[in-house]
This record gives C-alpha cells, sequence and structure tokens, in this order.
C-alpha cells in the first residue's frame, strides 16, 4: 500500500516540521485503513471518526518522539489501536481487549470434520471429496469480494481485525503483533480461524454457481 | 515415514504459509502437498481467499472528517 511515500526517516522529520504536504499524504494513504480498523473497536461510525481525528492530533504532537523502532505506519496504528480501546471500553462495548488468547469458540477444527474419511474407512483423515479448484472467473471477482467484505464483518471482532490487518492491509504477522501487541501465536490462531471461516463461505459460494462442483467424487492418494 | 493426514494439514496451512513451521514439520507439509491433490487445493482456495481479501475498498474518509484534519493540522503547526 501507500506507494511514492518518503522513506520513514524522511516523512518522520517533515511531519515534525509541520509540512503541510508531508501529512496530506500520510492522512491519504492510511486513513481509510485506519478507519476501518477503527470501526472494529468503536460502536458507530461517528466514534470511528473521532477515534481517526484523536490520532492524527495524537500524530501530530507527538511524531517528535518517533525513534524508528517500528516502522511509522506501525507506530501510527497503534496509537490508534490504543485510542480505539480507551474509547470502545468508554462505549462499555463488551469486549475485553486485554485478552487476545483465542476462547473456548475459537478451539476445534477449522474445516467440518465430516468432510475427512472417519477411523473406520480406507483412508482415516483424508478428504472424502476433495475440495473443487474455484473458477479464475474475472466475472465473479467483484462478487467474491463483496462475499469476503460481509463474511468479515461477521467474523468475532478479534479475527476481524487480524485479518483485516493481515490481509486488506497487508501487514505483515510481525507488524500485527506490535500494533495489537499480541503474540505471535495468538496472532497466527486468529488468522487461522478467520481465513478458514472466510474460506468456507466462498467454498458454499462457488459451490452454488457452480452446482456440478457439489458432489464430484475424487479418489484419494494411495 | 512419518506421514501427516489431510485433516492436520488443513489445521497448518497458516503457519505453513507464514513459514512459521519447523523445519520437520514444514518438510512433512511439503511431502504431503506433493502427494495430495485435495490439500492443494486447499491450499490454493485459501491463497485466493487471501488474494481476494487484499481486493476488499478501503472505508473512504469523508471530506468533512479530512478538512478537521487538515484544520487541526494547520492549527498546532502555528
Amino acid at each position: 500500500m501507500a506507494a511514492a511515500l518518503p522513506d520513514d526517516p524522511e516523512l518522520a522529520r517533515r511531519l515534525a516540521d509541520r509540512e503541510e504536504a508531508a501529512f496530506t499524504m500520510v492522512v491519504d494513504a492510511w486513513s481509510p485503513g485506519m478507519l476501518r480498523l477503527a470501526r472494529s473497536f468503536v460502536t458507530t461510525d461517528d466514534s470511528a471518526s473521532e477515534v481517526l481525528q484523536d490520532t492524527w492530533l495524537a500524530v501530530i504532537t507527538g511524531v517528535g518522539a518517533f525513534e524508528g523502532r517500528s516502522s511509522l505506519r506501525t507506530w501510527v496504528y497503534r496509537i490508534l489501536v490504543n485510542t480505539a480501546k480507551r474509547r470502545g471500553e468508554r462505549e462499555s462495548r463488551v469486549v475485553p481487549w486485554s485478552s487476545w488468547a483465542p476462547d473456548a469458540t475459537e478451539a476445534g477444527p477449522t474445516v467440518d470434520p465430516s468432510r475427512f474419511q472417519g477411523p473406520t474407512e480406507d483412508y482415516p483423515g483424508h478428504w472424502r471429496a476433495f475440495p473443487q479448484e474455484w473458477p479464475e472467473d474475472e466475472a465473479l471477482a467483484g462478487e467474491t469480494v463483496a462475499i469476503i467484505r460481509a463474511a468479515m464483518e461477521r467474523l468475532p471482532v478479534r479475527q476481524r481485525i487480524v485479518m483485516t490487518l493481515r490481509d486488506v492491509e497487508g501487514c505483515s504477522s510481525e507488524e500485527v503483533c506490535a500494533i495489537l501487541e499480541i503474540s505471535a501465536v495468538n496472532q497466527r490462531v486468529l488468522l487461522h480461524r478467520a481465513r478458514a471461516a472466510i474460506r468456507t463461505v466462498l467454498e458454499s459460494y462457488f459451490t452454488s454457481v457452480d452446482p456440478s462442483a457439489d458432489d464430484r467424487e475424487q479418489e484419494v492418494p494411495s | 515415514m512419518t506421514t501427516m493426514d489431510c485433516d492436520k494439514l488443513v489445521e497448518l496451512v497458516t503457519a505453513y504459509l507464514d513459514e512459521s513451521l519447523d523445519s520437520e514439520t514444514q518438510r512433512r507439509v511439503v511431502d504431503h502437498l506433493a502427494l495430495c491433490d485435495g490439500c492443494q487445493a486447499y491450499v490454493a482456495q485459501v491463497r485466493a481467499t487471501i488474494r481476494s481479501a487484499g481486493q476488499v475498498e478501503p472505508v473512504p474518509v469523508d471530506s468533512a472528517t479530512r478538512d478537521r484534519l487538515m484544520e487541526a493540522f494547520r492549527k498546532h503547526s502555528r
């Protein structure tokens, strides 16, 4: 994302120098992603907008303290997350942000166990029927993205936040751990469950647009 | 030879794609994928899911919010 931004030291210096063109650049490059992230922590669009504004204010006044230990974007996103958490707590949104450990509903298989053969069958633990290749159909691309967006809205909020940062924003796992202050393991478990859930939704969709894919039996490898 | 079942492999896909598996497990995943069309297809679906998620469009910042941001910036620059 954010092509053509100057490198971090230059950007931080220009922001500290109160250069309006530099501020415009980062605001336009990062605000859409920040707003989307903020929206997962608070209850309304207006709240998310205020979190965005408070964050940028904190960036303007605090950028002189940026030491380059993370990327500038990670540093800004961390301010956003902390601002959004405080705001979310004031709105008494019932999400305990102190814990990012997967909860009881976030354990167990991410693929329906009935997709695999049972212990008395020929190949226990192997696919009954193989997943199908999905069509590389340009005509479906827009629809696919719309389905993903809607399905991500329904994910448990921590999973949604992690998948948004990783797969929509394109952050690395290290960046996500730094932004959210979570462990690599928790990050991975949340991302894994989120991706698996979205894959399942897409699989149902592709099966419905291509009914012949529904019950094709495939041989299992010997 | 230690084998890996498909129902175990699907739970390792995220760690596999992040290259965060230990080398022994990584090797077992790679070996399994080389032989299993089903798991290859599964991993391809996960990759396709990730690619499409990257196409989800950003939330536009409305112009009033942007104006307020620029105003705040100018106020703090004086």
